[in-house]
């Protein structure tokens, strides 16, 4: 019995490493493509140890194109990333308490919108926005990427109410009849606990925002804006690109920031996922 | 509604003020919904009976995108089918596979973290335009995947260039961000008591008929929920068609949102995309429903019991 049970784990966990190997092999196949030779990239594709390890790509890399480096192209994404994370953060966080603990009137219509606006596609409203944004003059700057994300985030409104929830509402009443106004509550007493969810929120609005393709192309125009998703596209498009080791290089320095973010906080993601249950 | 009366004027002045304040704390999301949603929304569907090109002002042509699009417009459909395609295989594998990983994940003791963190790796750069560039080159002429079947005497494949195989590799693509939803399982499969299992253990149950009569239901809340985020995420899909394969060869992977944005912003056919949004809104709304609609059948929640 304890035999047969030894062999059942030692199969379960063989299966599970062959498969998790398979998983993981293309980011892997793309870190070590990026220190092979440009010539040698397609050569054994599948190889995963470079004959010589060639740093050189992520310095040819590194210049870019059009003169400009890619460390302009990183300082613009951090530069979006950062304040539409602050800002959607802060905001989510106020909207999600009035949500969350005030009663007033008309109250769950307004949640209705909001759950509503969660589940509606950014396709829809792309369109008109981008011709709202037009005439106000905001093209090719990054107000229409950035200023959004100030009026709140559904889904991460939706999560920090979750959490709040979970919160006594013994404390608030203490809290009040120590002579604490409803602001005062919220930011000595509420904030305070609910910086884990606003970590979750904020880790999400990073990637979220790093990754987001689709809102630089259609509004940026000048290269020196780029973030480094619209510059990467650029620089890797299938009839401009020679040198192979340089583009895998910037590939994976562009996911860089994400792999460090998700292994120092990986506990708050996975909290976070698995008590929202949502995005994905 | 008179009886609210004696409640007396000090009450009233308390109910005021939380109103009041309930309304400031909420105020950034009623501007944002009205500015950033509602209004662009209704204007969407204004423009889409116009033929606004940016330039010159929108003219009110009635249902003419509309007409256009359903009777005069190949390329509309093939996008429609391409995306349903892609929905309707690419978000089954994913949730079948995730919840598949989850079960095997969740009778591991040892070395349990680690697999979670490796798996779910792939989602958390899921998203990122280097992963679809990656997976260009995974799938191209020369890439890994052929010099893997090279290697094992299989035939390679144009698997990019083929338009039979095209949709494929970007099944394949959103299969592998299983992570998530993965995650979203694991939760569920913790949330589920012992001893159900144990109690039915007892009767003489079959790890795969505790399966199907304790696990599946007790995690249809879950399914219900992944899938419908799923499906609407299915079919707005951009960026691996962009990126990957440009919707080509011979539109094969021309997602719908790919045509939608190229109509908007190469063709400047703001209209017509505008009638394509809402079109896709009402069939998205429509399954949507139909799937809540249905849930009642084959969603078991625990509340029910008590």
């Amino acid at each position: 019995m304890q035999n047969k049970k030894r062999t059942f784990k030692i199969v379960q966990h063989t299966l599970l490493i062959v498969f998790t190997l398979i998983m993981i092999y293309p980011l892997v196949w793309m870190v070590s493509s990026s220190l092979k030779e440009s010539s040698s990239v397609f050569v054994n594709a599948y190889s995963l140890i470079p004959d010589e390890l060639h740093f050189e790509n992520y310095i040819t890399g590194w210049e870019g194109f059009a003169g400009i480096t890619f460390k302009t192209f990183f300082i613009n994404s951090a530069i979006i990333a950062v304040v539409a994370t602050v800002g959607s953060i802060i905001s989510s966080t106020i909207i999600a308490y009035g949500f969350a603990r005030i009663k007033f009137r008309g109250k769950s219509i307004w949640f209705i919108c909001m759950m509503l606006t969660m589940m509606l596609p950014f396709e829809m409203v792309m369109i008109p926005q981008y011709i709202m944004f037009n005439k106000f003059g905001w093209i090719d700057t990054y107000l229409p990427l950035i200023l959004p994300t100030f009026f709140g985030i559904p889904f991460f409104i939706f999560l920090i109410m979750q959490f709040i929830r979970t919160i006594p509402v013994e404390l608030d009443e203490a809290a009040k009849i120590d002579g604490c106004s409803t602001f005062g509550i919220f930011f000595r007493v509420i904030v305070p606990l609910v910086v884990p969810a606003m970590m979750t929120s904020a880790i999400f609005s990073f990637y979220w925002r790093w990754d987001d393709f689709m809102g630089p192309l259609i509004y940026l125009s000048t290269p020196e804006k780029y973030p480094v998703s619209l510059a990467l596209k650029l620089f890797s498009d299938p009839n401009s690109v020679t040198n192979w080791g340089a583009m895998f290089a910037m590939s994976t320095l562009s996911i860089i920031p994400i792999f460090i973010i998700f292994f120092f906080f990986q506990r708050y993601i996975v909290d976070g996922i698995s008590t929202s249950g949502l995005k994905g | 509604m008179t009886e609210l009366k004696p409640t007396g004027p000090k009450r009233k002045k308390k109910s005021d003020y939380q109103n009041v304040t309930g309304y400031l704390f909420i105020s950034p999301f009623l501007l944002g919904f009205f500015l950033l949603t509602l209004y662009p929304i209704l204007y969407s569907l204004y423009l889409s009976f116009t033929d606004y090109d940016l330039m010159s002002e929108p003219n009110w042509i009635g249902l003419d995108n509309y007409v256009r699009m359903f009777t005069g417009d190949e390329t509309f459909w093939q996008s429609f089918k391409v995306t349903l395609m892609y929905a309707g295989v690419a978000v089954p594998f994913r949730l079948i596979f995730a919840l598949l990983v989850a079960l095997a994940l969740n009778k591991v003791v040892e070395m349990a973290g680690l697999y979670r963190t490796l798996l779910y790796l792939p989602s958390v750069v899921g998203g990122s335009i280097a992963v679809s560039i990656m997976w260009r080159q995974l799938f191209g002429n020369d890439g890994a995947f052929n010099s893997i079947l090279a290697l094992l005497g299989i035939p390679t494949h144009s698997w990019l260039g083929d338009p039979k195989t095209a949709i494929w590799t970007l099944i394949v693509l959103y299969g592998w961000q299983f992570g998530s939803s993965m995650l979203i399982f694991l939760a569920g499969l913790r949330n589920i008591p012992k001893t159900y299992y144990e109690a039915s253990s007892v009767d003489g149950a079959s790890p795969i008929k505790q399966f199907f009569i304790i696990t599946l239901p007790l995690l249809t809340p879950v399914i219900l929920f992944n899938m419908i985020m799923q499906i609407i995420q299915g079919f707005m899909a951009f960026t691996p068609s962009f990126v990957v394969t440009n919707g080509g060869p011979v539109n094969s992977t021309l997602l719908y949102v790919l045509y939608m944005y190229r109509r908007a912003f190469e063709y400047f056919d703001m209209g017509y995309a505008s009638a394509m949004a809402w079109f896709m809104l009402i069939i998205i709304a429509v399954l949507t429903g139909l799937i809540f609609k249905t849930s009642k059948h084959w969603v078991h929640y625990e509340s029910d019991n008590k």
